[in-house]
């Protein structure tokens, strides 16, 4: 127990410097930009209305005090920090005077649900699929199906999820092409809603699906291959133990804990993942806040984003870390 | 060297089909060394031209000779993926043999700085670089802010080679003649990691063209310099395909199907040549 709290300690120790680093560095690149966001909100908001010159002036006052611009670089940096920790990243240009974070959250639940759910559904079938491949190495369907994922899984995403939405919004429209839900309903814990809101969800979730499938799968397969010629299967087989046994108490077992290591990287991933799921099917998630911020030149929301964004990815590959040792002896007896 | 190509070609079906398409890929982008129009230049040809005989793969709504164009794209993303490999290669040999070797206090850092960088989500920051330098984000800038992110892994995989390297006879022998740190990792320890070098190089060109890709779909990168990503984010931009200029997507998306393909391909047999084990079984030995 003892060295399971050390263990926690580092790890905890390590988040914290990613998450530091992480957040220090979109700081400093978003400070070493040209942009200033008072001028950006000037802009917009002179390209409204005609303001007299005066408010104008006195605008600028009132947005340089709010975004501290004026303040030098390091206490800009403190500042910045300090507004984090309670939660506040400034207005977004976007939809000023809105929070960007407020836009954040409001974006959250959708792209979180698709990943979830997604990237857990891929994770089980595939290991699934890959463990039963790798035990029975001639079986015709497991191996048409290897040949199947692997000529899939260095297609870029992009393309995958281009060809889905031609096929299946355009040729044959069976699925809405864009959108989180239907136009005409509204948003509520109703049935149409919900439908509605699956129903926008399918064509992403199958894109991601398919392309994050092939890697557990051709991943699986190999490991469950090596560990199937381990002594202590050969052992078991002979001494007629169960097969249902064999394959799920010490095959899957075993070879599914390198697979955990891979989810903490597939979590890492995931984000590039979805800011192309979303620019495709215009999906109301964050990756399309992101487009959005980046396009409309919107330096709070970029920041906000980028920071959430680290901040989960590190938050969940440390949750994955945790769960090894609990599951790996070797690595609990370090 | 040959012999081990040969043996490959021979006794590994997936190497040769991935050679095979690496090389039809790597002979089309060559020829836009020879290319008689310039790809960053519009409207030099009829636009909306199908495939013909004349213009082999049609021209897009651009005006520009599809042929040319992507054999253009297929080479710079060609090379932007082979500057993103060596350079991150250099980095993940560095940390990694140093790492390995050295160990203590030297190991602990390096593998802690490591960790970081596996786990700091590269696409929110790539966009980030975008944003904050826009148009001064060239392709061998990016490239370089890529390898900077590309090495981690690699360097881990390294690292465990070269700390069972450290242990073995002639090692030892190398430090009792006197051979400095620096000469024993190049001469002594760099030819046993040169293998995992070579098969990661590939899955790193397969990262940073995908990367790309995603990067210029999105219009992240500079537009007017022709990649495989920016030739479809103009074919995207013009609709191509809800239009019927289907020539303009589906010829691009083949060749790109066609060069992950071959380098996954090449990466997995290469890994596969690289573990002794399953090379006997496919031998048959």
């Amino acid at each position: 127990m003892r060295g399971y709290l050390w263990f926690v300690g580092k790890r905890l120790l390590q988040l914290l410097a990613v998450i530091f680093c992480g957040i220090s560095a979109t700081f400093i690149v978003t400070h070493l930009s040209p942009i200033d966001p008072v001028e950006q909100v000037l802009g917009r908001l002179s390209g409204r209305s005609n303001l007299p010159p005066a408010a104008i002036e006195a605008t600028r006052q009132a947005l340089t005090e709010m975004y501290g611009t004026n303040e030098p670089i390091l206490q800009q940096y403190i500042n910045f920090w300090l507004r984090l920790v309670r939660g506040d990243l400034g207005p977004s240009l976007l939809a000023f005077p809105t929070p960007a974070m407020e836009l954040v959250w409001r974006a959250m639940p959708w792209t979180l649900g698709l990943l979830v759910t997604s990237t857990l559904f891929t994770f089980i079938i595939g290991n699934l699929m890959g463990a039963l491949a790798g035990y029975n190495p001639n079986n015709r369907f497991f191996k048409a199906f290897g040949i199947f994922s692997m000529s899939i899984q260095p297609i870029p995403y992009y393309i995958v999820a281009f060809i889905l939405l031609i096929v299946f919004a355009y040729f044959i429209p069976i699925f809405p092409a864009s959108g989180g839900f239907a136009m005409d309903v509204r948003p509520g814990l109703t049935w149409p809603f919900i439908s509605s809101v699956l129903q926008h969800a399918v064509l992403p979730g199958v894109s991601l699906v398919l392309v994050g499938f092939g890697g557990w799968f051709l991943g699986m397969r190999a490991l469950v291959s090596n560990v199937v010629t381990e002594d202590y299967v050969t052992y078991a087989e002979l001494a007629g133990v169960d097969k249902k046994t064999i394959v799920g108490g010490y095959v899957i077992r075993n070879a599914t804990l390198p697979q955990l290591t891979a989810l903490a990287m597939a979590l890492g991933g995931v984000f590039s993942g979805t800011v192309i799921t979303e620019q495709v099917f215009n999906y109301p998630g964050i990756g399309t806040l992101l487009i959005d911020a980046v396009n409309w030149g919107d330096y709070s929301l970029v920041l906000a984003v980028s920071t959430v964004s680290i901040t989960a990815v590190a938050a969940a590959i440390f949750i994955v870390d945790l769960l090894y040792p609990l599951l790996d002896p070797r690595v609990r007896a370090e | 060297m040959f012999s081990v190509l040969r043996d490959l070609i021979r006794y590994n079906i997936e190497f040769a089909i991935g050679l095979v398409l690496v090389t039809i890929v790597v002979i089309f982008a060559a020829l836009s060394l020879f290319s008689p129009v310039d790809p960053t230049l519009i409207y030099m040809a009829p636009p909306d031209q199908p495939p013909s005989m004349q213009y082999w793969f049609g021209t897009n709504s651009r005006g520009q000779d599809l042929f040319w164009q992507l054999s253009a794209a297929f080479r710079n993303s060609l090379i932007f993926g082979i500057t993103v490999a060596v350079i991150s290669r250099v980095i993940s040999i560095a940390i990694g043999l140093a790492s390995g070797y050295i160990g203590g206090w030297v190991d602990r850092v390096l593998m802690f700085i490591n960790d970081i960088f596996v786990a700091i989500p590269i696409f929110p920051i790539l966009v980030l670089f975008y944003f904050v330098l826009r148009n001064d984000l060239d392709s061998f800038r990016l490239a370089l802010i890529m390898a900077c992110f590309g090495w981690p892994f690699d360097a881990r995989l390294i690292r465990s080679v070269a700390l069972g390297l450290k242990h073995r006879e002639f090692t030892r022998h190398a430090v009792f003649a006197g051979m400095s740190t620096r000469k024993v990792l190049l001469e002594e320890h760099l030819p046993y990691v040169m293998p995992i070098v070579f098969s990661t190089f590939m899955n790193n060109m397969l990262w940073s063209i995908g990367l790309e890709v995603t990067l210029a779909v999105l219009g992240f990168t500079n537009l007017n310099n022709p990649t495989i990503g920016t030739v479809l984010y103009w074919a995207n931009s013009h609709s191509a395909m809800v239009v019927g200029i289907w020539w303009w997507l589906a010829i691009p998306v083949v060749l790109i199907i066609m060069t992950f393909l071959g380098l996954f391909l090449l990466a997995i047999s290469m890994n596969e040549y690289i573990d002794p084990r399953s090379r006997l079984r496919r031998m048959g030995a």
